[in-house]
C-alpha cells in the first residue's frame, strides 16, 4: 500500500513541519516513506509544499501529480489540487481560509475550520496539527497515537513544552472528522 | 457655483527608466532604493535611450525586469568584463553594472580590480549589504567581524576567514580609476547624497574620464533575521564604522564636473 | 546503527566527514549551498579544515592542494560551479591525485534555474576540462545510495588516483528519507607515499600535471587510461528490477530512475511486462550488461531529466539491436510518474521501427503536446 499526501499552504503555516511529523512517524512504524519540499521559485511566491509519501515497500518517485490525500491549507492550494487528485482522494481543506465548495464528486472532501479551532486552543500555529490529527482520522495512514508518540520522541528539548497543545489539537482535529458530514 | 481652482504640485512620479513591474525584493531591502536613485539619475541625464545595464547573480539578478532600458546579465562575478565588451564595441552608449558584494568582491574580485586598472571608461554600481542575499544568507566578504551567517554559524572568525574587504579603499588606490566613493541607503539625507554619488559616476562616463564605482552600504533585512528598521539601524551603527562613508578618489577633471 | 531520517544534502556532507574528510572546500550556490552550511558548523567542530572561497575556481584548487596533501577532500557544488571548476579539474587529474565532488545539479545552461535537473550529464561523463582523462561519476537515487556511494568514492578516488564525481540532483538533496549512517572512519595517520608532506628521510616529492616532452606525456596518459581500464573492468555498478521476464527495458538514473520504478511498479500491475535498469556508475558505463539486456528485450525506453544523453551511450551499447524510444523532461522538470506510465503503455503497444535519431524527434513532438494540455 503505497500514499502520497501533499500538503500545501502559505510559508508560515507548518505545512513543512506537519509533512516531517507524518515522515518521522512512518519511519518509527517501520514503513518505507520520502519527504520532499517545494523549493526555489515558487517558494518566492509564499507558496510552502511537501509531499510525504509512505509505503510497504521501496519507493520510486518522491513526487506524485495525482496525490492520494490532499491537507489544503489555503485557497490556491484546493485551486491546484482539486483537478490532480486521485479518483476517491481524500481532500481535507482549512475552512477557515477556503470559502469554496469542490467541483469534484469523485473526491471525498472534508472541511475543517483549522485556524479557528486551533485560535481557541490558543494558537493559530497549530492549524496544521489539527490538519493532522484529521488526516490520520480519516485515512488508514497511520495511528494517531504512533505518530504522537514520535512526534515527542523527535521533537528537540526547548520545544517539548508545546507537546500537550500539539496533542490537543491533533485530537480536536480528529474528533472533528469523526463528527463531520463527509461530502 | 464657481469651480475653485486647484493647483497640483507633483511632488512624486515613477521615473521613466523604470518600469511598473513590482519588485521581488524584501519588505524593507534597500536594493528598491538604489534602484530608483539610478533610474532617476539617467531620466535626469537623458540617458536612459542609450543605457545599457549588465544584472549581476545575486538577489538583483532580475534588475533587467525593473529597468526600462536595455539590459544583459551577466555570470557571477563577471558584469565588468562583459560591461567592458559592450563598451569598447559600443563607446557611444552609457553602460553600467549594478552588482552585490559577493558578486563584485568576491567571485569577480579579479575583473572589477582589471575594470579599474584599465581605467575602463563604465559604472559600478555596487551594493554592499554584506551578505549573500540570494542562496540565503551565507558570508560575504564584507560581512563584519563576529557576524552570524549561515556558512559562519558562530559568527565571522577572522582567523579563519580574514577580515572584511573595504573596496572603495582598495580601489581607490588603482591609478586608472577616475572616481571611487563610498555611500549609505540608510537615511533620507544619505541617500540624498548616494544619488549625488550616483550623478556623478555617471557624469564621469559621459565625459569620458574612466573608470567610476559607488559603493552603497545597503540592508538585507531578511538574512541578517531582523525587522527593516533595526536593519537601517544596523547599517548605520556598525556597517558605517568599518566602512566609512567618503569620497575616495575624485581626479581633478572629475572634481571640476558640475553636478 | 539504526535508521533515521535524513535530510539530503546534509546527509551526504555527513557521510563525507564519516569517509575521513579532512578539508571541505566550497562556495554557496543552490541548490547544493545546505552541504557547504553544514560543513561550516561539522569540520570545525572536529578541528577539520573548513573553508568558504572567494569562488569556485579558488574551491577547486583548495581541494587540489589538500589532494596533493594526502588529505581526504572535496567540494560540493552545481553545475555552474563545475564550469568554473574544470580547470583544476583536469590539473587534479593530470597530477594523479585523489579528489571527490559532489554535483548537485540544476537547470541550465547558463544561469538556468535552481530546480533539479540532470543536464549535466554530458559535462561531468565526458569529462569537462581539457585533455586526456576519465572521471569516475556514480549517481545515486536514494539518501541511501548517496551517503554509501560518498563513502565509496574516497575509496575509489584513492585507489585509482582519480577523480570522483558524485552526481545528484536537487530533488535527492532536498528531501528526507530515511538512512543509516556509517561509523566514523579514523583518519589517515601515514600520508600516502606520494604526498607533499616534507622531505623527511625521503627523496622530495614532486606533483606536476607538466610533461613538457611529448613521450613523457604519452607515457602519462598511457597509465591513465590502464588504470581505466582496470576501473572499467571492476567498478561497474547498477540496479535492475523487474527485468527477468521483461519485453521492455525503462533505462534511466538517478531521482529519474526512482521515478521510472514507480512507474514500472504500476505498468506490472496492469499485466506489462517491463523492468528497469538503472546505472549507478555513469563513467564507467554499464554497457556490457546493457548490450546483453538488448539482447533479452524486445524494446527500451530511455527517461532522463535532459535532453538525451545519456540515450547516446545506450545507443552505442545496443547497436540497433532493439528500437530504442526516449522521454525526457528539461528545464529543471521533473517527470511524474503518471508521465512514464503513459510512455510505458505506449512502448508497450508500438512495435514500429525507429529510425536512428528519430527517437528524439519523436519525443519532442509527444513532450510538445503534453506541454500544451498544461502538464
Ligand atoms: C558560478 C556560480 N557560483 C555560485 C552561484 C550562486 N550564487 C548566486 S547569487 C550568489 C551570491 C549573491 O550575493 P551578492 O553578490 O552579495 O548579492 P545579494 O544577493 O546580496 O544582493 C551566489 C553565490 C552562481 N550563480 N554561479
Ligand atoms: S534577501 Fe536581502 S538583499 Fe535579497 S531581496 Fe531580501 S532583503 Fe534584499
Ligand atoms: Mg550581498
Amino acid at each position: 500500500m503505497e500514499k502520497s499526501i501533499i500538503i500545501s499552504g502559505f510559508g508560515g503555516q507548518g505545512t513543512l513541519f506537519a509533512g516531517q511529523v507524518l515522515a518521522y512517524a512512518a519511519l518509527d512504524a517501520g514503513k518505507h516513506v520520502t519527504w520532499i519540499p517545494s523549493y526555489g521559485p515558487e517558494m518566492r511566491g509564499g507558496t510552502a509544499r511537501c509531499t510525504v509519501t509512505i509505503s510497504d515497500e521501496e519507493i520510486g518517485s518522491p513526487l506524485t501529480r495525482n496525490p492520494s490525500a490532499v491537507i489544503a491549507m489555503n485557497l490556491p492550494s484546493l485551486d491546484r489540487y482539486e483537478r490532480l487528485m486521485q479518483p476517491g482522494g481524500l481532500m481535507l481543506a482549512n475552512a477557515s481560509l477556503i470559502n469554496r465548495e469542490m467541483d469534484r464528486t469523485d473526491v471525498r472532501g472534508i472541511y475543517i475550520p483549522a485556524a479557528r479551532m486551533a485560535e481557541a486552543i490558543g494558537n493559530p500555529r497549530l492549524t496544521n496539527m489539527i490538519m493532522v490529527g484529521a488526516l490520520l482520522a480519516s485515512e488508514k495512514i497511520l495511528p494517531l497515537d504512533v505518530v504522537k508518540k514520535s512526534l515527542k520522541e523527535h521533537l528537540p528539548a526547548r520545544h517539548q513544552k508545546t507537546l500537550p497543545l500539539n496533542f490537543e489539537a491533533m485530537d480536536q482535529g480528529a474528533a472533528f472528522v469523526k463528527d463531520a458530514v463527509v461530502a | 457655483m464657481a469651480m475653485e481652482k486647484v493647483e497640483l504640485n507633483v511632488v512624486y512620479e515613477r521615473p521613466e527608466s523604470l518600469t511598473t513591474t513590482t519588485t521581488h525584493y524584501c519588505p524593507g531591502c534597500t536594493h528598491g532604493t538604489a534602484h530608483r536613485l539610478v533610474a532617476e539619475v539617467l531620466d535626469e541625464m537623458g540617458i536612459r535611450e542609450k543605457a545599457i545595464g549588465v544584472a549581476p547573480v545575486g538577489c538583483s539578478v532580475f534588475a533587467y525586469d525593473y529597468f526600462n532600458h536595455d539590459f544583459v546579465e551577466a555570470a557571477h562575478g563577471r558584469a565588468p568584463a562583459m560591461a567592458t565588451g559592450i563598451k569598447r564595441v559600443r563607446p557611444e552608449n552609457t553602460v553600467y553594472t549594478y552588482q552585490g558584494d559577493g558578486d563584485l568582491a568576491s567571485i569577480g574580485m579579479a575583473e572589477i580590480i582589471h575594470a579599474a586598472i584599465r581605467g575602463e571608461n563604465i559604472t559600478v554600481i555596487f551594493i554592499n549589504n554584506a551578505i549573500y542575499g540570494m542562496t540565503g544568507g551565507q558570508m560575504a566578504p564584507t560581512t563584519l567581524p563576529g557576524m552570524k551567517t549561515t556558512s559562519s554559524p558562530l559568527g565571522r572568525d577572522v582567523e579563519v576567514s580574514g577580515y572584511p574587504i573595504r573596496m572603495a579603499e582598495m580601489l581607490s588606490t588603482i591609478d586608472g580609476a577616475s572616481y571611487v566613493v563610498r555611500q549609505s541607503l540608510h537615511d533620507a539625507a544619505h541617500i540624498r547624497k548616494s544619488k549625488k554619488a550616483i550623478r556623478r559616476a555617471f557624469e564621469v562616463q559621459e565625459h569620458g574620464l574612466g573608470f567610476a564605482i559607488v559603493e552603497l552600504l545597503s540592508s538585507c533585512p531578511t538574512n541578517w533575521g531582523i525587522t527593516p528598521a533595526e536593519a537601517l539601524h544596523f547599517v548605520r551603527d556598525k556597517m558605517v564604522p568599518y566602512f566609512p562613508l567618503d569620497d575616495y578618489k575624485v581626479i581633478p577633471e572629475v572634481a571640476k564636473l558640475k553636478v | 546503527m539504526a535508521k533515521e531520517l535524513l535530510k539530503g544534502n546534509e546527509a551526504f556532507a555527513e557521510a563525507a566527514v564519516r569517509a575521513g574528510v579532512e578539508g571541505f572546500f566550497g562556495y554557496p550556490i543552490t541548490p547544493a549551498s545546505e552541504f557547504l552550511e553544514y560543513m561550516a558548523k561539522r569540520m570545525p567542530a572536529l578541528g577539520r579544515a573548513f573553508l568558504q572561497a572567494e569562488s569556485e575556481i579558488a574551491a577547486i584548487h583548495m581541494v587540489y592542494g589538500a589532494a596533493c596533501a594526502g588529505k581526504r577532500t572535496l567540494t560540493a557544488t552545481s553545475g555552474p560551479g563545475v564550469s568554473l571548476m574544470s580547470e583544476a579539474l583536469s590539473y587534479i587529474a593530470g597530477t594523479e591525485v585523489p579528489a571527490v565532488v559532489v554535483n548537485v545539479m540544476r537547470g541550465g545552461p547558463g544561469l538556468g534555474n535552481i530546480a533539479p535537473s540532470q543536464s549535466d550529464y554530458n559535462q561531468m561523463v565526458k569529462g569537462g576540462g581539457h585533455g586526456d582523462y576519465y572521471p569516475i561519476v556514480l549517481a545515486p537515487a536514494t539518501v541511501q545510495e548517496a551517503i554509501d556511494y560518498i563513502t565509496l568514492a574516497f575509496d575509489l578516488a584513492d585507489k585509482y588516483l582519480s577523480l570522483v564525481y558524485i552526481v545528484v540532483d536537487g530533488n535527492l538533496g532536498q528531501m528526507m528519507e530515511p538512512a543509516e549512517l556509517p561509523p566514523m572512519r579514523e583518519l589517515r595517520k601515514v600520508p600516502p607515499e606520494w604526498a607533499v608532506s616534507g622531505a623527511k628521510d625521503r627523496d622530495p616529492n614532486i606533483l606536476t600535471s607538466i610533461y613538457i616532452d611529448p613521450p613523457d606525456e604519452e607515457v602519462t596518459n598511457i597509465r591513465l587510461l590502464k588504470r581505466w581500464l582496470e576501473v572499467e573492468k571492476n567498478e561497474i555498478r547498477y540496479k535492475e528490477y523487474e527485468l527477468d521476464d521483461a519485453d521492455i527495458a525503462v533505462i534511466s538514473f538517478g531521482v529519474a530512475g526512482r521515478v521510472c520504478l514507480s512507474a514500472v511498479k504500476t505498468a506490472r500491475e496492469e499485466g506489462v511486462k517491463v523492468g528497469l535498469f538503472r546505472p549507478i556508475t555513469l563513467a564507467p558505463f554499464p554497457r556490457q550488461a546493457i548490450e546483453d539486456l538488448s539482447k533479452r528485450v524486445k524494446r527500451i525506453l530511455v527517461v532522463e531529466m535532459n535532453s538525451g544523453m545519456m540515450l547516446q551511450d545506450v545507443k552505442q551499447a545496443v547497436a540497433g539491436r532493439v528500437p530504442i524510444e526516449y522521454y525526457g523532461r528539461m528545464g529543471g522538470v521533473t517527470p511524474f510518474p503518471e508521465e512514464v506510465l503513459d510512455e510505458i503503455r505506449r512502448v508497450n503497444e508500438n512495435d514500429e521501427e525507429i529510425p536512428d535519431g528519430m527517437e528524439r524527434v519523436q519525443w519532442l513532438e509527444r513532450l510538445e503536446e503534453r506541454i500544451a494540455r498544461g502538464e
